[in-house]
């Protein structure tokens, strides 16, 4: 089974605060820490376990710049046998349709059987993996927590819905899943895998190459700013040191009946 | 005027009750276009739907199709892109069939994307302004849409406050639009979780662990906590993802749906799927060390420590006062 997965470039939320940059146009971004977006490590775990058992091989694909490379390298390391960075200036500012255009036309090449994607990204807008399986014309999933490969045509699926509950389906094969968390657990990667893939070759393509233009990627949907959230609005913050704090919050736990 | 349509979901004729929200969305979009209600399904239960939408929407449109029957995205969304007029603006609650249905149909409609919108600033010059959070809410973001070919759009549900109109609107039946439906995904059987052996839907009190906690060993700063408070424990998605506690302590829209009186979340950001399984406003503590984090926007209360430290010390004084 050959298998393409979407990986991304994201700032990790646990180590980071983000802020805004002085022009309130773009986060912060010099101090920050990234590493690859959560769902998509999950997408890459479950195309590499699938080709442990059926052969074939999997390779990773993100519309990124030069850095974004570190995150193809890691996904190397883990296990998938490809990489290929869809970069070109053109794709700066990509709206998510601008980005599974660009997707839609590497996985194109490639002749694939199963692409994955992470179910959503540091954005939260969950929508790649459907715009790219519709410009293909395969079918598509969101949010799936198990794949079963039945017969060679077709994948018996289980798709997570509302109040953890699993909806069971079949889907033909080739398809776009996008992975939800929770599916497997994602294999540890060490400072010597990362080593072994330190050197790889990791073919880069552009608009041109993929043969696309600039109105296949004007974008329709613009981020015009952004803003912190309200303060104010929210907790009442307990400060002082920690004893006062206990102190005062053993008070409200009592009267708000936590304490039993 | 482009013509409103917003699709509702409804679980055998009981309608969400997210559909009002959606009516709200729409007036903020247009106060004056038209806005029409859209409903899939089969058997008496889409008809008792389609009734009940009637009495808030002026139009309804009634889809009724044996591969309809169990809400199938890759059955309906043909069914869609035929049957809505060119530049249509098409509203959905950000729910998991939205995002199985919402992005194939902006693509087939050749329509902007919008998803998870979680506020309207309304129609200028031909694009829609709407606001977003990114970065698991950390960050709110405007966003200008190009409207000229249609825009999908899905909104968070609660946040638009429901429209709450009494009319008697029409039912249209539609079903005659919809040509062969040939899925290549096919429906097989709904599975629901199995209990476990905490019912923390049924806990007035709850210490809640986030990936905050750090470790799987950690887990027990929690456990001697709430045993001190006389509490159950719960959790986030991802202490469950690493498998440090079973699926029926997860809180959140994937997870159980809690009402206790008291919430300490700890080591929580605060996702709005997080939020989406706590009802019945309760008391919210929340401890977390950044002080950006976007619970203490709806936390009552939020204290800026390291959970590492603070659970141990507040378990120390928990015990003391008693
Ligand atoms: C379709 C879908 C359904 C979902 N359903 C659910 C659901 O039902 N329930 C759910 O919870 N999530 C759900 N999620 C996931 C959700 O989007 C978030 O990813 C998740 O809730 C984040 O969990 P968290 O707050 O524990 O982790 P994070 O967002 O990583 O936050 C951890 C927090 O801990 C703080 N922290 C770190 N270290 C410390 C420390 N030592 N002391 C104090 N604070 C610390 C950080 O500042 C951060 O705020 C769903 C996602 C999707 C896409």
């Amino acid at each position: 089974m050959e298998i393409l997965v979407c990986v991304k470039r994201v700032p990790g939320t646990l180590e980071n605060e983000i802020k805004l940059n002085a022009a309130k146009d773009d986060i912060e971004r010099d101090d920050l820490v990234y590493s690859v977006n959560e769902w998509d490590n999950y997408a890459v775990e479950e195309a590499i376990q699938t080709v442990d058992r059926l052969g074939g091989s999997v390779t990773v694909v993100t519309v990124g710049d030069e850095e974004a490379e570190e995150v193809l390298r890691r996904e190397l390391a883990m296990g998938a046998q490809k990489a290929l960075l869809l970069n070109d200036p053109a794709f700066a500012g990509l709206d998510g349709r601008g980005v599974a255009t660009v997707l839609a036309a590497a996985a194109k090449r490639g002749g694939y059987d199963l692409i994955l994607t992470g179910a959503q990204a540091d954005d939260g807008a969950a929508q790649v993996g459907g715009m790219l399986a519709a410009m293909l014309d395969y079918p598509y999933a969101s949010l799936v927590n198990k794949v079963e490969v039945t017969n060679g045509k077709a994948l018996r699926i289980s798709r997570e819905v509302e109040g953890g509950a699993r909806e069971i389906s079949e889907i033909e094969l080739p398809c776009v899943l996008s992975i939800q968390t929770g599916i497997n657990e994602p294999r540890y990667v060490g400072i010597r895998g990362l080593r072994q893939v330190a050197s790889a070759d990791i073919p880069c393509l552009g608009a041109a190459d993929l043969g696309l233009d600039d109105g296949a990627l004007a974008p329709r949907v613009r981020r015009e700013a952004y803003f912190m959230p309200e303060p104010g609005m929210g907790a009442e913050m307990l400060e002082g040191d920690t004893e006062a704090i206990i102190a005062r919050l053993l008070e409200m736990l009592k009267d708000k009946g936590g304490l039993k | 005027m482009a013509p409103i349509f917003a699709y509702i979901a409804h679980n055998d004729g009981v309608i969400d009750e997210t559909a009002l929200e959606l009516l709200a969305a729409a007036r903020k979009i247009d106060a004056e276009a038209p806005v029409t209600a859209v409903v899939a399904g089969h058997g008496p239960g889409l008809h008792a739907a389609a009734g009940a939408l009637a009495t808030a929407y002026e139009t309804v449109w009634k889809f009724s199709h044996e591969a309809l029957a169990y809400p199938n995205a890759e059955a309906l969304r043909p069914v869609l892109v035929s049957a809505l007029p060119a530049g249509a603006i098409v509203l959905m609650i950000h729910d998991t069939f939205a995002m199985d249905l919402a992005p194939g149909l902006a693509v087939k409609r050749s329509a902007a994307y919008v998803s998870d919108v979680v506020d309207i600033r309304g129609m200028e010059d031909g694009t829609l302004g709407v606001v977003r959070q990114e970065f698991g809410g950390q960050v709110g973001s405007r966003v200008a849409v190009e409207s000229a070919g249609g825009m999908v759009v899905t909104c968070r549900a609660g946040s638009f406050a429901p429209a709450a109109p009494a009319i008697a609107g029409t039912v249209e039946d539609k079903s005659g639009e919809i040509g062969v439906v040939a899925a290549k995904r096919r429906f097989l059987e709904r599975v629901v979780p199995e209990a476990g052996d905490v019912d923390i839907t049924k806990e007035e009190v709850l210490v809640a662990v986030g990936r905050g906690i750090e470790a799987e060993e950690n887990i027990d700063l929690a456990v001697e906590l709430a045993k001190s408070m006389g509490a159950a424990v719960a959790c986030s998605r991802p202490i469950v993802d690493a498998r440090w506690l079973e699926h029926s302590r997860q809180v959140g829209t994937s997870g159980q749906t809690v009402k206790p009186k008291v919430y300490l979340a700890c080591g929580i950001s605060g996702s709005f799927q997080h939020m989406g399984g706590i009802k019945g406003n309760p008391f919210i503590v929340a401890i977390n060390k950044n002080p950006g984090a976007p619970i203490f926007q709806v936390a009552d209360v939020g204290i800026v420590a390291d959970v590492l430290e603070f659970l141990p010390a507040l378990t120390e004084a928990v015990q003391r006062a008693r």
